[in-house]
């Protein structure tokens, strides 16, 4: 019955808004509790703003959603808007023809000069035109630790990765799993990433994921990441959840000793009641090198017929930029604004460190930026089996790795 | 021609009204006791996943942590089913199952309907009427029923694109069509090819032509045939995901979609019971079919559908 | 019986003799012609290309199967699909004919058993794979139960040990299955003459013997149909594995129709994904095409 009332409010909206209002699908992957309540801060920013967020959400993260989104636009049916990551995602729908340009928006607004840093609208950028519109910045490399699981295990709570191995032992004894892996192919491979970047540095990783330089993916700086690697393959042996929100729900619980996650899982923490510095502990760069990755997620428009919706899309685009929109939504979403402009007061200790790393200028892009999803593919593929057969040593996986690197596109 | 036909029904009735094995002998014999015991334990493996579910659906969460998903709930709740039919959220849209309930139901009649008429007269025509190169088509549609569905998604977004039905409830429709038909016509093509051939003789010379036959003649003998059709057709459709939401917007989304979202998106812990819930609310309509025609489907199933 | 009458007693060479039934046909024709030869054509013409999200006609020869071929996730989901279909032909027959064959004993509450065997049916694979996951998991699941009734070391984790994962995808694939399969026999054994078992038992032949020897292959026709759609949900084996284990551990139980599905669409490589699909329908072809064409064709129906 409900869903037959907001059917027929939705079709009486329709009569009476020829004046103004226009109704935007938008469709996302927003769907875990953080998630959903910072995306209702950009449908609650659009509709005051006179027109109206038609909300499509699709759970089960971009695997499931993406494949629907990129249908409907090749199908000739868009939506009136769709999130992606920052990247590459969409580049051959935006070489096709089939998105919006944004480039007068963006000259209106002055996207180059606000946006920080750069690579994010260069990200958008195809032939001088701008297509998307950047909404936040997510830094893979976190490691959250639960301090109650130390405590029990009567360790300190580590300030760095070698500090973290040692207390696995202690961890271990008391029945705690060290180091919480979801099974998602996507959560190893970034938390190898992540190892890479804290470990061996900025340098080792943009000759291995900008210039897919397969020497030294084979050589000895990512041999030591390895090594690393196969330290946490086994720190989270025990680890068996799905989704990356339950394995951050492991250490929020105690369950589990830390979990490397990017900063979305802050909204986690937040939605728990749990409070930086006294319930959990968040080491940026592993508390070994203070590097974050300046990945995120965008919003596109796809061309549409109607002109109406045209300006709705240019609206919304213009919106998503706007100061207020950038502070309401990254603080649910435990993201960075893209403006180095806005004021975060109400930021917690973690998003501070943060936002200090960023204005610092201690970032590298995201391997979404640098890889296609085909490349990107293959390293999850051989990440997630690694992590899960104990039978392939570090050499073996590394040899692996090198040859995708190499015939990286 | 009616006489013919009301004599062939009942033949046919009565032949697949009864069990053929050997006659029982008495109520308590090892063989009875080897028979009973079987089946029990059988049901109770098949029965043993339902029962978690409806358990499961009626405890609270903090009862489902205590860790055993067999026990009976100690304390009954229908909040779960409450909140998986109108509350759970995705995204912004806070009303659960019930958003895409109409839509399943207003997808699945027209789909079923289609699907069934066309593959009914190919089966027919099959059957009774082969033209020549019906063989090589037939044998293509067989060999099209092992094609993975997901095979087929992009040629059929361009061709829905192109023929303008893209987003469409009408699109759908086509869809669940084909990639129903090689079975649906497999089944229909064995049940009119046991039709008796005296019947179709007797109607030719009557004058009777393709349509007339297929009216007057199959249909009202088919009502088995259909009913196994339909329930193979409701369970299929009314369960699909990927079809519902590839091929059509938002506003058209099955409950499925709501499902899915239901299921996949964690709001912090997982809360199984809702999930639970979930899963039994959408399999509602397939499995009261089911209880209700059951005895058809067999019946159905048995008159001729699987006979080559 | 069967392929009546006019049509193939006496065929006359006139285009327009069964005008009604290819007209009538036109629907099928049009799905073989566009969807499943079309689709076919199209989809083994762009495995050759370099197509990444939008198909493009950009030829790289061999290079997709060559990568195909070489990625350890395909051949183990090869492996996989071969593991699972064996076992499910196997195990869906034996179960499914013995069931019926136990319905069939002229038993009390037969419509009950029938239905609860039946019901699992119903459900769709999604629902099903997340059911058995949980009964499957080694914290709430079968493991616990029997660990919390004393024997502490019992051991059953199939979806979380790399080596019997597919196995547990079967069992909750059979418990899907099984009770179509169980009708469908079931109605084939009422299909039977009553005469036949009448002569068996004054041969003084035993009920195993009659079974075997008898009845099964008077069931031939019962067999092929119940093959057909057996096989074919082997073959498309998907949602089941997406639901109960994504393909985990790590990709232990991968099955090529997610290869697919992944390639695609995750990874957006068409070429990648279409060189395997092509590769799925080349060993459908193979095996099926003569079989379906000796069965379904070819030869006059009687």
């Amino acid at each position: 019955m409900r869903s037959l009332g907001i059917l027929l409010g939705a079709t009486a909206l329709v009569a009476a808004t020829s004046a103004g209002a226009t109704e935007l699908e938008v469709t996302h992957w927003w769907t875990s509790g953080g998630e959903a309540a910072a995306v209702s801060e950009l449908a609650k920013a659009f509709n005051a703003s006179g027109d109206v967020w038609v909300d499509g959400a699709i759970a089960g993260s971009g695997g499931v959603a993406r494949p629907i989104m990129i249908s409907r636009i090749i199908g000739g049916d868009p939506m009136g808007a769709t999130q992606f990551n920052h990247g590459r995602q969409a580049e051959e729908l935006v070489e096709a023809g089939l998105m919006q340009d944004l480039t007068d928006v963006a000259d209106a607004q002055g996207w180059k000069d606000i946006i920080h840093p750069s690579s994010l609208l260069e990200a958008c950028t195809l032939d001088g035109k701008i297509y998307c519109a950047p909404v936040n910045i997510h830094s893979w490399q976190w490691l959250w630790l639960s301090n109650a699981a130390f405590e029990k295990a009567g360790v300190a709570v580590p300030t760095n990765w070698d500090e973290f191995v040692a207390a696995a032992p202690a961890l271990e004894a008391q029945g705690i799993i060290p180091l919480a892996v979801g099974q998602q192919s996507w959560q190893t491979s970034g938390a190898f990433n992540v190892l890479m970047v804290s470990l061996a540095g900025k340098d080792i990783f943009l000759q291995v994921y900008d210039e897919k330089n397969a020497e030294v993916a084979a050589g000895p700086d990512v041999a030591r990441v390895f090594k690393a690697a196969d330290d946490a393959r086994k720190m989270s042996a025990k680890s068996s959840v799905q989704d990356w929100n339950q394995a951050t729900n492991l250490v929020i619980t105690g369950q589990a000793g830390g979990q490397i996650m990017g900063d979305w899982a802050q909204g986690e923490f937040q939605v728990a009641n749990q409070v930086a510095g006294e319930d959990y502990t968040c080491l940026p760069g592993l508390g070994v090198n203070e590097i974050i990755s300046t990945g995120g997620d965008a919003f596109y428009f796809p061309k549409l017929n109607d002109a109406e919706k045209t300006e709705a899309q240019k609206r919304l685009a213009a919106l998503l930029v706007t100061p207020e929109v950038q502070v309401g939504f990254n603080l649910k979403k435990g993201s960075l604004p893209i403006r180095g402009d806005v004021d975060l007061a109400a930021a917690n200790d973690c998003m501070k460190k943060g936002l200090d790393i960023l204005a610092k200028g201690n970032v590298i892009p995201d391997p979404n930026q640098l890889m296609s999803p085909d490349s990107i593919g293959q390293i999850n593929d051989l990440f997630v089996e690694f992590f899960n057969d104990a039978s392939i040593t570090p050499e073996d996986a590394q040899a692996r790795f090198a040859e995708i690197v190499g015939n990286a596109d | 021609m009616a006489d013919v036909l009301t004599a062939s029904r009942d033949a046919q009735a009565a032949r697949f009204e009864g069990p053929h094995g050997p006659r029982p002998r008495n109520a308590f014999s090892r063989r009875n006791i080897f028979i009973y015991g079987t089946l029990i334990l059988v049901a109770l493996y098949y029965l043993l996943p339902l029962y978690v579910m409806v358990v499961t659906s009626l405890k609270g969460m903090p009862e489902i942590r205590m860790g055993n998903i067999f026990s009976p709930p100690i304390e009954v709740t229908f909040e779960p089913w409450v909140k998986a039919w109108a509350e759970a959220c995705t995204g912004l849209n806070c009303d659960g199952l019930s958003r895409g309930f109409w839509n399943s139901v207003r997808i699945t009649v027209p789909s079923v309907a289609v699907s069934i008429a066309i593959a009914s007269v190919n089966g027919y025509a099959l059957a009774n009427w082969k033209f020549k190169g019906a063989d090589i088509f037939f044998t293509i549609l067989i060999v099209g029923a092992f094609i993975p569905y997901q095979v087929m998604i992009y040629p059929i977004v361009i061709l829905l694109r192109e023929i303008g039905l893209y987003g469409s409830l009408t699109g759908l429709v086509i869809v669940h069509s084909i990639f129903g038909m090689p079975i649906l016509t497999l089944l229909f093509r064995n049940y009119f090819a046991s039709v008796p051939e005296e019947l179709f003789k007797a109607a030719r010379v009557d004058g009777a032509g393709f349509w007339g036959i297929y009216f007057q003649i199959m249909l009202p003998m088919s009502l088995p045939i259909f009913v196994v059709a339909m329930i193979l057709q409701v369970t299929g459709i009314w369960n699909d995901f990927l079809f519902g939401v590839i091929y059509t917007k938002p506003d058209l989304y099955p409950m499925t979609v709501q499902l899915n979202n239901i299921v996949n998106s964690v709001q912090g812990v997982k809360e199984y019971n809702v999930n639970m819930a979930a899963t039994l609310l959408t399999g509602l309509v397939p499995l009261v079919i089911y209880f209700v025609s059951g005895k058809l489907f067999v019946r159905g199933i048995a008159a001729g559908a699987v006979k080559g | 019986m069967g392929g009546v009458g006019v049509a193939t007693s006496d065929r006359p060479i006139n285009l327009f003799r069964n005008m009604t039934a290819k007209v009538a046909a036109i629907p099928m024709i049009l799905t073989v012609l566009f969807v499943f030869v079309g689709g076919t054509v199209w989809t083994v013409t762009y495995s050759f290309t370099s197509s990444k999200l939008l198909p493009k006609l950009k030829f790289v020869g061999l290079d997709q199967y060559e990568r195909l071929w070489s990625t350890n996730r395909w051949i183990i989901s090869i492996e996989n699909l071969f593991i699972y279909g064996i076992c499910s032909l196997i195990f869906s027959f034996v179960i499914g004919f013995v069931l019926a064959a136990l319905m069939d004993q002229k038993i009390r509450f037969e419509n009950t058993f029938r239905t609860i065997i039946l019901y699992p049916f119903a459900l769709s694979f999604i629902v099903t794979g997340l059911v058995w996951q949980w009964i499957l998991n080694p914290e709430f699941g079968v493991q616990n139960i029997v660990r919390s009734l004393g024997w502490t070391g019992f051991v059953f984790d199939p979806l979380y040990n790399a080596d019997i994962v597919i196995y547990g995808i079967l069992i909750a694939g059979l418990w899907q299955g099984t009770g179509l399969i169980m009708v469908l026999m079931l109605a084939g054994l009422r299909g039977i003459d009553e005469d036949v078992w009448k002569a068996a038992r004054v041969d003084g032949i035993p009920a195993w013997k009659t079974y075997l020897f008898i009845v099964i292959p008077m069931m031939r026709p019962v067999f092929v149909t119940t093959l057909v759609i057996i096989a074919s949900g082997i073959v498309r084996v998907y949602d089941l594995v997406v639901a109960q284990t994504s393909g985990g551990p790590g990709i232990a139980s991968e099955v090529p129709a997610k290869y697919v599905y992944d390639y695609m669409f995750q990874s957006q490589n068409l070429g990648q994904g279409f060189a395997a699909s092509t590769m799925m329908l080349l060993a459908v072809a193979i095996v099926v095409i003569p079989w379906a064409y000796l069965e379904f064709g070819g030869r006059k129906r009687g």
